[in-house]
């Protein structure tokens, strides 16, 4: 599915420094219903949102209305840890986020989140500590995400550090594409290889 | 250079190399669920693809499915959706569907190896986290998502980096009561929830040896939740007898074909691991789980750990244990318990049931204990129908349920309750996995059967020795 293209991101976060944060948290397995893709914003981190009587809790940063709108998400450590469910990548993007910084992110998540256009970005202990302080003394601090760079700095004071991704997926996420256009593009070198497998 | 088995079966696979990016890899075994395919579909349409191969794709339902009345009509209309869609777009495609009440259906990771679809030095994907499990076969197996499904069908590749290489060596005899289970989840306590992240692991050494497929199969399932992307283990004899003979495994010469090229695949001698790690069996004894990941285990009779004594971050600790309503410093041995559920793709196999049997034979589930016995697939009925495990089973007050993932995840009316606590041979503990507000300990079925005799955590220990004295 198309996503739109990602460049330069500015914008406030969300903090949520939990570690270990598994995909049943972002988005619990009886929501996973759907035959389409849509709305999964809806029941985004649904039990942490909510109560189960469907009161918000209040306490919850992403229920804090002065993170609302933010486009970022800085998370603890473990990101995205368990199910390879494609659907918590999505909650992340229809909840409006286009990126989320942690200090590790679980492989499987990370793979789905580049596959729809949400920028994982892997920075030291240090600077998510740095970060998740920042956010703490200013609900209003700006986090630049540069992907042409591969940068990410603390607007207010100018620290930063670069991150890693690799010269392909950085392509992808600058100009919109993904994997099936380029594999169709490869599908000849594909069958000729498929004639060689054994079973 | 010597290659690892895992170097074999990764490189024999690389259609091409993206230049500073992933490689192309080539799936030979895609399984696919009512779950995380739907939106797969959808795309592949809406973008004029079609399946390429779809003899190398196979459609289970099990994530959804209920575990009791399966010849009725699903009455959760979402599941029936869900699993009619499964149905439509395996017919649509021609790719082969077992739905329910069909003889081969069950669990993806049950069925997959009881029909001989996993195969030695195979690449096997599906839209699930615990497609590891079909590494015990020397396979590279491994969960996707559902971009990574619609990949699959429309071009049979998918675009990965290749991971690093650990091997995790286990030398020297279990003791008594001690399973594949316990020693899946002593590693990943040792390893943490995300020690093995961005890593494809090897186990190797006595212990991996000596067990059975079944015993693989459990060990290889749990390798995600350490983090890692899969776990393997080298064919060997074992292997190639599990898997002789099986619905869809190469016959006459395609099978000794086959053979020559299994028989290679083992880690040659001095070849090189990114990081290795040696435990002894004899430090392991059986465990469980007490927090809200599965690198939260202990050996059961210990007690559960202060915070000042654990890696990471203590919030983070103190509100898993806040959650679970336990407490720092805990015996875990004596706590009441709610729910038994056995069963799922890490232990809803023959062997499980007949462990479970060995301890519930000519007892009784305690009252205070709600049990769901749930079999991995109508191969594992019909197994344990005729071993008579079926007779001990209902004689110790239990009910044998029909086939599904079940309370693994409750996306079935299978639902712990808010506030139970449950022990569980499944694979995870996260918060409400079971249900809302729900609370799992994981466990083997040996702990899970002699805590729902006793109606509390119990040392399965304590009863096999009075087994073997009786």
């Amino acid at each position: 599915m198309a996503y739109d293209k990602f460049d330069v991101l500015t914008s406030t976060a969300y903090p949520l420094p939990t570690e270990n944060v598994d995909t049943d948290q972002i988005i619990p397995a009886r929501f996973l219903k759907a035959t389409e893709r849509k709305d999964f914003d809806i029941n985004f981190f649904r039990d942490w949102r909510f109560e189960q009587d469907g009161t918000p809790k209040a306490d919850f940063p992403l229920n804090k209305e002065i993170y609302a709108g933010s486009k970022i998400l800085v998370g603890g450590r473990n990101f995205g840890s368990g199910s390879s469910r494609e659907h918590a990548a999505w909650s992340v993007y229809d909840f409006g986020l286009r990126c989320v910084i942690s200090s590790a992110f679980a492989d499987i998540f990370k793979n789905n989140c580049l596959n729809v256009g949400v920028l994982p970005v892997q920075v030291s202990a240090e600077f998510a500590d740095t970060l998740f302080a920042a956010i703490m003394a200013d609900p209003k601090a700006e986090i630049k995400v540069d992907l042409p760079n591969q940068r990410v700095t603390l607007v207010a004071t100018g620290e930063s550090e670069s991150f890693v991704i690799n010269t392909y997926k950085k392509d992808n996420m600058l100009n919109g594409f993904d994997d099936i256009d380029f594999l169709k593009n490869i599908e000849n070198e594909i069958s000729a290889f498929a004639e060689t497998r054994p079973f | 250079m010597a290659k690892t088995l895992f170097d074999k079966v990764w490189d024999s696979h690389v259609v091409r190399s993206v230049k500073d990016g992933p490689d192309v890899f080539f799936i030979d075994r895609h399984f696919i669920h009512e779950v995380t395919s739907p939106v797969a579909f959808l795309g592949l349409e809406s973008r004029g693809n079609s399946v390429v191969y779809p003899e190398r794709t196979f459609a289970t339902a099990d994530h959804n499915t209920p575990t009791i009345n399966q010849h009725l009509p699903v009455e959760d209309a979402l599941s029936a959706n869900q699993l009619d869609a499964l149905e439509k777009n395996s017919e649509k495609h021609g790719i082969s569907h077992w739905g329910l009440g069909d003889v081969n259906n069950g669990i993806v990771h049950v069925v997959g190896p009881e029909n001989g679809i996993t195969l030695p030095g195979a690449t096997i994907v599906c839209g699930d986290s615990h497609t590891s499990t079909h590494g015990a076969f020397g396979a590279i197996a491994f969960g996707i998502g559902t971009s990574e499904v619609e990949m699959v069908l429309s071009t049979q590749c998918i675009m990965q980096p290749k991971p690093k290489k650990m091997r995790i060596n286990v030398n020297g005899k279990l003791g008594l009561g001690v399973t594949a289970k316990d020693v899946a989840l002593y590693i990943i306590a040792q390893q943490t929830t995300s020690g093995a992240t961005g890593y494809f692991v090897e186990y190797a050494g006595d212990v991996f040896e000596d067990m059975t497929m079944e015993g693989r199969m459990t060990v290889c399932n749990l390798s995600i939740e350490m983090g890692a992307r899969g776990g393997m283990i080298a064919p060997d004899a074992k292997t190639f007898e599990y898997l002789k003979g099986r619905a869809q495994t190469p016959k006459g010469a395609d099978w000794d074909k086959a053979m020559k090229y299994w028989e290679t695949l083992y880690t040659e001698e001095g070849a090189e691991f990114d990081v290795e790690f040696n435990y002894e069996a004899s430090d392991i004894e059986p465990m469980i789980t007490y927090g809200t990941n599965p690198g939260m285990g202990i050996g059961v009779t210990k007690s559960i750990p202060l915070a000042e004594n654990v890696e990471g971050g203590v919030d983070t600790y103190k509100k898993s244990l806040g959650y679970m309503s336990f407490n720092e410093g805990d015996s875990m041995i004596g706590k009441e318990i709610d729910f038994v559920f056995l069963g799922s793709c890490t232990n809803g196999r023959i062997e499980d049931f007949r462990a479970f049997c060995s301890i519930v034979e000519g007892r009784q589930k305690a009252d205070n204990v709600t049990a769901w016995l749930v079999p991995g697939s109508h191969k594992v009925v019909d197994q344990i129908q005729a071993e008579g495990l079926d007779k001990i089973i209902t004689d110790a007050g239990f009910v044998l349920r029909e086939p599904g993932c079940s309370a693994c995840l409750a996306m079935n009316d299978d639902k712990i309750p808010s506030g139970k606590l449950s022990v569980s041979t499944s694979n995870r503990n996260f918060e409400g996995r079971q249900g809302p507000g729900s609370r799992t300990l994981l466990a083997s079925p040996l702990v899970a059967a002699a805590s729902a005799v006793e109606g509390k955590v119990t040392d399965p220990r304590t009863i096999l020795t009075a087994n073997a004295n009786a």
